[in-house]
């Protein structure tokens, strides 16, 4: 039951972006530790991720 | 064992669901009990997406698991990602539920419930759902290219450029009958009028909020923005109480529109994150939990329906809109059942976040179901009121006059009992000074919803449900208008950087405010056309948003069929032509008798021609007179859109027949576009939940 509830909560965070740095520092630890990329603080990631959400038709009748 | 076992499981669906189909289809009684519908409609449902969906997966589509999707072939971390099938379902659902599955339903009740409930179900499970399916399967073979660019690729240049300009056309038509609704929602009701307005400042406290004050802290912002909005349906009922207060609040049609202009426009320019993606959050929090609300009240409740099956209206004399039941019940439901726009959603984000093909039955035909589950819903919600009481809120005061008495006299008089005390005393419950004529849908749907909600959940409150209904209504509703306002500006500025390519830079302010204002003029001047419009402007509106929005899923489905034909599957291409053949007899027939028909209240140039006629020999009353001029010259021009509308429909459709025909004679034509056959290295265990 407990496992279910935290699953669901973590749908609702991923829906919402609400986990959207962590999972930026997790995609950046995977693909680009190698290479010397700066990683984003989370204000600065935040700003990138939102104005990037917002491109393109989104809404709908 | 377990083969039998599904077997019969199945054969039980089916036939509980042709059980239900047959009740709510061959009843005649006094009332209905909703749970019929909710019956009929999973029913059918179930069984389609079990055989249709996996038959059009395995046989027509030919989805390829090994295959790997544009978000692994292409990832970067941010707009291509592999995404978990149920995150990009809750994304693509709530990207494609907006308010069109609520408003339509409500007006097409004019017919009775049926007609409107079984186009909701059928139309989605072979129009709608394909459709979705079917552009969400060909843009991820394309890279998640847009609709606009998989028919310039497919189909030429023409193709291309009619689709771009049919996207635009729509959105002006959406976005002035979408605000057409909200400024009747708000008209002369300073509680309603209040709670909409106090939707923006919140929008803001929350944008400020996620951006500067607590960065990223996305559902901690979003619960405080859904406190404060319900704070704000409460502190309506202080301000409605308050004298000066109501004064500020109780504004007539004109200035709200005004408003609303304003607002679209400030919308348009300023940065998103200030109010276009808070505002987003809270109208779909709003939307998912109001939603579920009404499911789980209807479910409860079993509320019995009072509408009877078929009304006399299905002769073309609804007093709502005019027009007959074929077509116009197929134009007034156009989301819910089929909504060309859906193919700009399924071909924009979604095919960019899938992480395996075999998802896309689930997330493009399965998220349309759910859209179709709501409009059956909002059928439900409409169609629970006493007809009476139903037509009292719908018709325009152009068609039942303006007094109280006259009307519940004259629509007691088609047979749907209802008095001008029973009015009075149902507005005062709901906390509104009226409820007469306040057309567009929302209002009736908000009383509809208010009395499920208010017995399922307690009586006493029916005025704070009543307005919470109208800002559930009204913050998505604005929420599309300034999206479509913004999306709108950027298509223009692409637009105008062909002919001036400094137009089509995005942060340049003289093209920003020059394309932003031509937009809100354009979806402005039919809003402020609808709100002087005596008949209350909804009845000529919504036909063309419809025509506009079948339109849309006719190209949408006319590149499907030329792409399934290219593609070796002509045998199978009838899975879309066959819709699309529907689409292209009700948006014919429909723009033919809105052009031809000598009857006023459904044919542009007739009513063109009487209402000139009147003006001349001085028969209109001076108010009616003062309008008429504009009147007459919006109704041309209505005229000459239904024309340019349909045009590009049948150039597109004939473009698609040229391909194919040119295809199987083994003439030269465009090859497909497909990108190539990558193996999926992707485990499924592995894609990022």
């Amino acid at each position: 039951m407990l496992k279910k509830l935290r699953i669901l909560w973590q749908g609702i965070r991923q829906l919402s972006g609400d986990d959207a740095y962590e999972r930026y520092l997790h995609h950046h630890h995977v693909q680009h530790s190698q290479q010397n990329i700066p990683v984003l603080s989370k204000a600065e990631f935040f700003k990138r991720w939102q104005d990037q959400q917002w491109q393109g038709i989104k809404r709908c009748c | 064992m377990n083969a039998i076992r599904s077997s019969l499981i199945w054969l039980l669906i089916s036939l509980l669901g042709a059980s239900a189909i047959g009740g709510i289809a061959l009843h005649r009684g006094e009332s209905i009990n909703a749970l019929w519908f909710i019956t009929a409609a999973l029913c059918v449902y179930a069984i389609a997406y079990r055989f249709y969906a996996r038959w059009l997966s395995t046989r027509v589509f030919i989805l390829d698991e090994t295959r790997a999707t544009p978000a692994e072939r292409l990832d970067n971390g941010s707009d291509f990602t592999p995404t978990h099938r149920w995150i990009v379902f809750g994304h693509h659902f709530a990207a494609i539920a907006g308010p069109g599955p609520l408003i339509g339903p409500t007006l097409a009740a004019q017919f009775g419930y049926l007609p409107g409930t079984l186009w909701i179900i059928f139309g989605a499970v072979l129009g709608g759902c394909v459709q979705d399916m079917a552009i969400l399967f060909l843009s991820t073979r394309r890279n998640g290219k847009s609709l606009g660019q998989i028919a310039r690729d497919e189909l030429g240049l023409l193709g291309g450029t009619a689709a771009l300009i049919a996207t635009f056309a729509i959105m002006i038509i959406l976005i002035s009958v979408l605000g057409l609704v909200v400024v009747n929602a708000m008209k002369h009701s300073p509680w309603g009028t209040f709670t909409v307005a106090a939707t923006i400042p919140i929008a803001l406290l929350v944008g400020v909020y996620m951006r500067y004050l607590r960065p990223g802290h996305v559902l901690e912002a979003s619960a405080l923005g859904v406190g404060l909005l319900l704070l704000a349906v409460a502190g309506g009922g202080l301000v409605d109480a308050h004298p000066t207060l109501h004064k500020w609040f109780d504004q007539d049609g004109l200035s709200l529109a005004w408003c609303i202009m304003g607002y679209g426009f400030a919308a348009a320019i300023m940065p998103v994150w200030m109010l276009l993606a808070p505002r987003d959050y809270l109208s779909t929090y709003m939307k998912i939990g109001t939603i579920s609300l009404l499911a789980v009240a209807i479910v409860l409740l079993q509320p019995d329906i009072k509408m009877p099956a078929l009304t006399p209206f299905i002769d073309g004399n609804g007093p709502i809109f005019g027009g007959k039941l074929f077509p116009f019940v197929f134009i007034t439901i156009a989301c819910g059942a089929i909504s060309g726009f859906h193919a700009l959603i399924s071909s924009g984000t979604t095919p960019k976040l899938i992480s395996n093909e075999r998802y896309i039955p689930l997330i493009g035909y399965g998220s349309m179901l759910l859209e179709s589950f709501v409009a059956i819903m909002a059928m439900i919600a409409a169609t629970v009121l006493e007809p009476g009481v139903f037509f009292a809120i719908n018709s325009s005061a152009g068609v039942v006059g303006s007094e109280a008495l006259a009307a519940t006299a004259k629509i007691t008089a088609w047979g749907y009992p209802v008095t001008a005390l029973h009015m009075q005393s149902l507005a005062q419950q709901m906390g509104e000074a009226t409820l007469f004529a306040r057309t567009g849908g929302a209002p009736s749907l908000a009383v509809g919803m208010a009395s499920i909600f208010g017995s399922a959940f307690g009586q006493g409150m029916l005025a704070m449900w009543y307005h919470f209904a109208i800002m559930f209504e009204a913050i998505f509703i604005l929420t599309t208008l300034d999206a479509g306002t913004r999306v709108g500006r950027f298509m223009l500025q692409d637009m105008l950087g062909n002919l001036w390519p400094k137009m089509a830079e995005t942060s340049w302010l003289p093209s920003v405010i020059f394309s932003s204002a031509v937009v809100v003029a354009g979806w402005g001047y039919f809003l402020y056309i609808g709100v002087i419009d005596p008949n209350g402007g909804v009845n000529i509106l919504w036909p063309l948003f419809g025509i506009a929005n079948q339109m849309l899923a006719a190209i949408a489905l006319a590149i499907a069929t030329g792409i399934l034909v290219k593609s070796k599957q002509l045998k199978f291409s009838w899975v879309t032509a066959v819709p699309l053949l529907w689409l292209v007899i009700i948006t014919t027939t429909t723009a033919w008798q809105k052009l031809v028909s000598p009857d006023m209240r459904i044919g542009f140039l007739a009513a063109a021609e009487q209402l000139s006629l009147q003006l001349n020999q001085h028969l209109l009353t001076p108010e009616k007179a003062s309008v008429a001029p504009q009147l007459i010259i919006n109704l041309k021009v209505d005229a000459v859109i239904t024309l340019i509308f349909t045009s590009l429909m049948w150039l597109i459709v004939l473009d698609m027949l040229h391909t194919c025909y040119r295809y199987l004679t083994g003439k030269p034509s465009p090859p497909l576009s497909e990108a190539p056959h990558e193996v999926s290295l992707l485990n499924a265990e592995w894609v990022r939940d």
